[in-house]
């Protein structure tokens, strides 16, 4: 839960607003944006993601020593990512505006 | 220097522990992390052994799951075994212990308890089951908790009637200060906490160093963010500086996000108390739904047993949680309380300190004491 996974955002849905596809390792994943909406974030942006919420934008550099930092984690990356992959965040309840 | 060879550039991590030993001389200096992610770096990457021997890293509250009291737990399983209810929780709180077992037990015994990866994904079965009312467990500091507050900002959009949260929401300040008030502690400063920060900025600390007097420095999750930080603090005192420092300014601002601090406002207020393991009732420690969002409250809606309940004799997370004592120094670590059979949280969550040091820094420490360090 308080891992921050970082992903690269594949573009912004238009169906609602504030939710993205970003891509976390390869999978891409509906992630909710609405909390950096100050940032004008575009496909090609990096940003750290808790709990199906994109937390802070970042970029490249600190994207990648994220990633290389949580893959020592092991089993806790694989467990974050598995929780991941259950989650169906869709437009009808995970938009915000 | 084993570990050293590992970190992302040792050459900077070598002058780094060169420059702390140097700055440190003679004194011994006691650092806290906040942290429960900087707990786990440094066990991970065993930064106790390559710092000196005058440089001690104390172990604070900073971690969600092991903070919330077995209290909070047994509520939480007396609304999961309601009818008609769908208990929904992050997997991080599935094994801690409350006083009757854990929601994992009380699933076996039939309550409909449901692993989430979000509050989104709890707002959505509440959506496609509109006979059963979904609760979802919320807990975390100032990370997690604008999370919950879009998904009920959203679930009022969309008029949703079954959906309610159970908050224990926590905020980074009070437990810091409850801290600085305790007589069983002495620190020399704080190495401030990553991701809480993204969302509070580094303004919420001044207090640390204008009424306490103890330098305070932002930092990040690698071996090296760490180890400059240390570096940071040591050359504050040394320098007679007492300043918050930002080491990690590539992602935290001082202002932290404003857009997270504004939902958070707009959906929480502070409870008078909030009891936290370990630390007791600390006022206006916790979150709770603002009046306008009663409808979604758990406490509003189902009786809540609300009954604390003292943690098991031999267990000593509240010293853990307070920096008292380490890990290792607890009774029954390590034997009758180990990841798979935890007594306390601390052994629960992988940010806790006894399960960091459980699964790394132990063996760490053997090693190291075996090569006289």
């Amino acid at each position: 839960m308080c891992l921050g996974i970082p992903g690269q955002v594949i573009e912004l849905l238009e169906v609602h607003e504030h939710l993205a596809r970003i891509d976390v390792s390869g999978v891409g994943r509906v992630v909710n944006i609405g909390l950096l909406e100050d940032e004008h974030l575009a496909p090609g942006d990096w940003v750290l993601i808790h709990v199906g919420f994109a937390m802070s934008k970042i970029d490249e550099d600190e994207a990648r020593r994220a990633l290389e930092g949580l893959q020592l984690l092991g089993r806790e990356l694989d467990d974050e990512l598995q929780a991941l992959a259950t989650s169906r965040i869709t437009a009808e309840e995970g938009g915000t505006r | 220097m084993r570990f050293v060879d590992e970190y992302r550039d040792p050459a900077a991590a070598r002058a780094l522990i060169a420059r702390i030993t140097e700055v440190a001389g003679d004194d011994h200096f006691k650092f806290m992390e906040v942290c429960g992610g900087h707990t786990h770096t440094i066990y991970r990457h065993g930064i106790e052994h390559v710092l000196p021997d005058t440089v001690e890293l104390v172990h604070g509250p900073g971690c969600p799951v092991c903070v919330i009291p077995m209290g909070r737990v047994d509520d939480a399983i007396a609304v999961a075994q309601t009818d008609g209810v769908i208990f929904t929780s992050f997997g991080d709180m599935m094994r801690v212990p409350g006083s009757t077992g854990n929601l994992l037990e009380a699933k076996a015994r039939g309550a409909d308890v449901r692993f989430v990866y979000s509050p989104l994904d709890a707002l959505r079965l509440a959506v496609e089951t509109p006979d059963r009312d979904v609760v979802f467990f919320a807990v975390g500091f100032e990370t997690t908790a604008p999370s919950t507050a879009l998904t009920l900002l959203r679930a009022r959009e969309l008029g949703v009637t079954n959906f309610r949260v159970f908050c224990n929401h926590v905020t980074i300040v009070p437990p810091i200060k409850a801290i600085l008030e305790s007589p069983d502690l002495r620190l020399d400063g704080f190495l401030g906490p990553g991701h809480v920060s993204t969302v509070v900025g580094n303004r919420p600390y001044r207090f640390v160093t204008e009424q306490y007097g103890k330098p305070l420095v932002t930092t990040g999750f690698e071996p090296l963010d760490v180890l400059q930080a240390i570096d940071m603090l040591l050359a504050q005192i040394r320098d007679g500086r007492c300043e918050i420092e930002n080491q990690y300014a590539r992602v935290v601002r001082d202002e932290g996000n404003p857009r997270a601090l504004a939902v958070l406002a707009e959906v929480f207020e502070l409870r008078p108390h909030f009891e936290w393991r370990g630390l007791g009732f600390i006022s206006q420690s916790a979150l709770k739904l603002r009046p306008e969002f009663a409808g979604f409250d758990v406490e509003e809606h189902y009786r809540i047993p609300g009954v604390r309940v003292a943690d098991p004799k031999a267990c000593q997370c509240g010293e853990v949680l307070k920096g008292v004592i380490k890990p290792w120094e607890c009774k029954v670590f390590g034997t009758a309380c180990t990841p798979e059979t935890p007594i306390g949280t601390c052994m629960v969550s992988s940010e806790g300190a006894c399960a960091a040091y459980y699964n790394f820094g132990r063996l760490h420490r053997e090693v190291a004491v075996t090569l006289g360090r």
